[in-house]
């Protein structure tokens, strides 16, 4: 390194940090190698046997899928067997994938879903690991549906308490304060609201609907249970991406807005011409945040649901956690944390190929 | 629970000031403890330390105290991190995991120490005692005399419980009279240990069970006839609307018995107290209903252990041996309503007594608990039973979900070597 000016600089410059690279280096790149080396193991928590090299046995065993066509019953001419409704009756799928020689890939293998095939039979997705895709599943579902929702709600809000009005001071600590609060104490709050006999959420809108409202148990029932989840974490986390797009907004100079006075613009054409463009890179950090707090979703899943009512709320991290500590087995729990670095990392370069400069 | 509840710890450490200036020539022992939160649990800890404390001068207690909810695993990364304490105390089917893994050593207490004490508070494991229970537990259906008897159902005794078609026409009756949200209360809401220690017995009493571990395995034992026969009942209790849901709140788990809600409630002698207030000589504590296999209930509850890594175990071992006196074991019954490991502490506590108004209980222990499959295994094995449990309550297919919990107890065999 040259003993320049320039030179010293760089040298300050990485000094400087040192103290964060080293924090990063010990808790997070160290522990990711860490992982990646005991998910190729059969590692386990406690236990006085030696951890052995196992290859990927732990990532096929969370990723095998398999297609299987099930026949309905058929008596002796042929004809398939129908209940009183008319439709076919099927063998129970257990008695091909459970200690059955005749049909050796699809071992101890799971329905994860099924749709009607040809001439009444179904085709069936089996998985080995049913609980980890449903997890995956629902992991993708929840970024999908909250990270526009709730970086489109937060975009609104920004808008509304930007303006120059008496106290919107108070609205501004108001709609922040659900940030401010721990999540798990939100948590907390949010299964009494959503409480299936006698929840805020039931006798509000039973109250609003003048009593006609039948109560629904928001947690425990497996249509509802994610839904209920995906609303009480947008609105946990509007406030803080509000404040982010507020922080934008207030980059855009006043002149443009005066200028398009002048020309007669709309509103709409001034959200479209001048606020959307001048809050380009302010959207990009907004949508990657949010997708990376959603892949991380676990609090809400631990204190609310613990993945049930029927796996309808299991997510990846709340699996990693599990598996690695109450199931006590670390090597499947890596070989999740893996995965998901995977997801995560494939996700992100693709938004950033698709918000790049593209001039 | 797991990283969330390790957040939560409170550890508190107390410095047990009182002891602190004799304490100069005594060598330091720590004890970790699972009841953080129960100030009257730790008036009588503390008592019972205290009085170590100055009844000899060798060693010295110290005392920490975990929230029950993230306890487990507090113990577990203190042993990964080497820093486990002299004393542990250990819930009795977790035992043999511990014992295996090496966090565990063999009691080493004089000859005779334990005779006579109740099964479920002794701790074997590959024939050795590792853990020793001042107290076990039980659980029992609670019911209202004034409500059975309204109803014209039978009041079933530990000779002639309740038979599967009795128990269910009497939840029917009970529904059907609209006096009540639910007729039966199993306790959703106390999600972790209980499910597989409240309502493995049930499936034992089915003539299932979770895993055998003399072979080991949970094939056919699980998920064979009598476990899908057991399986289809419970699902039945929610399809019906007999029971509350997974979703249950732990407030109504607590209250609801008491204020009229549920008519009847499986419950542990620990919460019988609360009840025995609210509705005196009308408390009837039931035996668990006979499915066609016995009636049975779990046994087991926590004990106490010595680590493998302590410097003293001379000193832990009489810590221990000190413990097991009649008036301890009455003071935790009388404080926590706890059943006193031996007949002779249960003469001298107020609820166990000849006549006291948990005696029943006492009865219910000796003749009916059966422990928990011992195995290294149980702790995965418990984990899934409690997901299957959960799952079918909330509407899943019964034989696919039992299928999928057995997998996954086998699988975790045959990764851990059966845990030979």
């Amino acid at each position: 390194m040259a003993a320049g000016p320039q030179g010293k600089q760089t040298l300050t410059g990485w000094a400087m940090a040192s103290p964060a690279f080293l924090l990063m280096l010990l808790f997070l790149i160290t522990p990711f190698f860490l992982a990646f080396g005991l998910s190729l193991t059969n590692q386990r928590l406690i236990s006085p046997n030696p951890a052995e090299y196992v290859g990927a046995r732990n990532f096929e065993n969370l990723l095998g899928l398999s297609f299987f066509v099930l026949e309905p019953e058929r008596d002796d001419a042929g004809e398939v067997i129908r209940d009183e409704a008319g439709a076919p009756e099927y063998p129970r799928l257990r008695t091909f994938t459970r200690n059955n020689p005749d049909y050796p890939n699809i071992d101890g293998m799971r329905e994860w879903m099924s749709i009607g095939w040809t001439d009444d039979s179904r085709l069936v997705l089996l998985a080995s690991d049913v609980v980890f895709m449903k997890a995956l599943a629902n992991t993708i579902l929840f970024v999908i549906v909250v990270a526009p929702m709730q970086a489109g709600i937060a975009l609104l809000l920004a808008l509304l308490i930007n303006q120059k009005l008496r106290g919107i001071t108070v609205f501004r600590v108001i709609y922040f304060m659900p940030v401010v609060v721990s999540i798990v104490v939100v948590a907390f709050l949010w299964r009494f609201i959503y409480d299936g006999q006698n929840g805020l959420l039931n006798s509000m809108l039973g109250f609003l609907s003048f009593g006609a409202f039948q109560p629904v148990d928001w947690l425990g029932n497996p249509n509802t249970a994610l839904p209920s989840i995906m609303a009480m974490s947008i609105w946990q986390g509007v406030g803080f991406h509000m404040i982010i797009w507020l922080a934008g907004l207030q980059t855009i100079p006043v002149s443009l807005y005066e200028a398009a006075d002048i020309e007669g613009a709309n509103r709409w054409q001034k959200f479209r011409y001048i606020t959307w463009p001048g809050l380009r890179n302010t959207a990009v950090l907004v949508l990657v945040i949010i997708t990376m707090q959603c892949f991380a979703l676990f609090a809400q899943i631990d204190v609310m649901t613990r993945g049930g009512p029927v796996d309808s709320t299991q997510t990846l991290v709340f699996q990693a956690v599990q598996r690695g500590y109450e199931r006590q087995d670390i090597a499947g729990g890596s070989a999740i944390s893996v995965l998901l670095f995977v997801f995560v990392l494939a996700i992100s370069l693709v938004q950033r190929w698709l918000t790049r400069d593209k001039d | 629970m797991t990283l969330n509840g390790a957040l939560k710890v409170s550890l508190s450490v107390l410095a047990l000031s009182a002891v602190g200036v004799a304490a100069q020539a005594q060598t330091p022992l720590s004890l970790w403890y699972h009841g953080a939160g129960n100030p009257v649990e730790r008036e009588v800890l503390i008592g019972l330390i205290d009085d170590f404390n100055t009844s000899q001068s060798d060693w010295v207690i110290e005392l920490a105290e975990f929230p029950q909810a993230s306890y487990n695993e507090s113990v577990v990364a203190a042993g990964l991190a080497g820093n486990l304490p002299d004393i542990v105390d250990v819930d009795g089917p977790i035992m043999p995991n511990w014992a295996w893994a090496g966090y565990l050593q063999p009691l080493d207490l004089p000859e005779g120490t334990t005779d006579g004490f109740l099964p479920g508070t002794l701790g074997y494991w590959n024939g050795e005692l590792y853990t020793v229970g001042l107290w076990d537990a039980a659980v029992a259906v609670l019911a209202r005399r004034s409500v059975l008897e309204e109803h014209g159902i039978r009041i079933p005794s530990l000779e002639e419980p309740w038979d599967l078609e009795e128990f269910d026409a009497a939840l029917t009756t009970l529904q059907a009279s609209g006096d009540f949200d639910y007729p039966f209360d199993v306790g959703m809401a106390w999600t972790g240990e209980w499910y597989p220690y409240a309502f493995g017995p049930f499936l034992q009493s089915f003539g299932g069970d979770i895993l055998d571990a003399s072979v080991p395995t949970a094939e056919g034992v699980l998920n064979g006839d009598a476990g899908l026969d057991f399986g289809d009942w419970w699902q039945s209790l929610f399809d019906r609307d007999m029971v509350p849901g997974v979703s249950q709140d732990a407030a109504d788990r607590e209250t609801g018995f008491v204020d009229g809600n549920y008519a009847m409630q499986w419950n542990g002698n620990w919460a019988v107290l609360t009840a025995l207030e609210a509705f005196g000589d009308d408390l009837l504590i039931l035996p668990a209903p006979d499915f066609g296999n016995g009636s049975t209930i779990g046994a087991a509850s926590w004990q106490f252990g010595v680590s493998s890594t302590s410097e003293h175990p001379d000193g832990a071992n009489q810590f221990i041996e000190f413990m097991l006196q009649d008036e301890y074991m009455a003071a935790f019954s009388d404080a926590l309503g706890l059943i006193p490991a031996t007949a002779s502490a249960a003469a001298i506590s107020q609820y166990y007594s000849q006549g006291g108004p948990l005696e029943v209980f006492y009865g219910l222990s000796e003749a009916q608990a059966r422990l928990r499959a011992v195995t290294p295994g149980y702790l995965v094995a418990a984990l899934e039973f409690e997901k299957a449990m959960s799952d079918i309550a909330s509407g899943a297919d019964v034989a696919d979900t039992l299928d999928a919990a057995t997998d996954a107890i086998n699988d975790d065999l045959e990764r851990n070597n059966n845990y030979q």
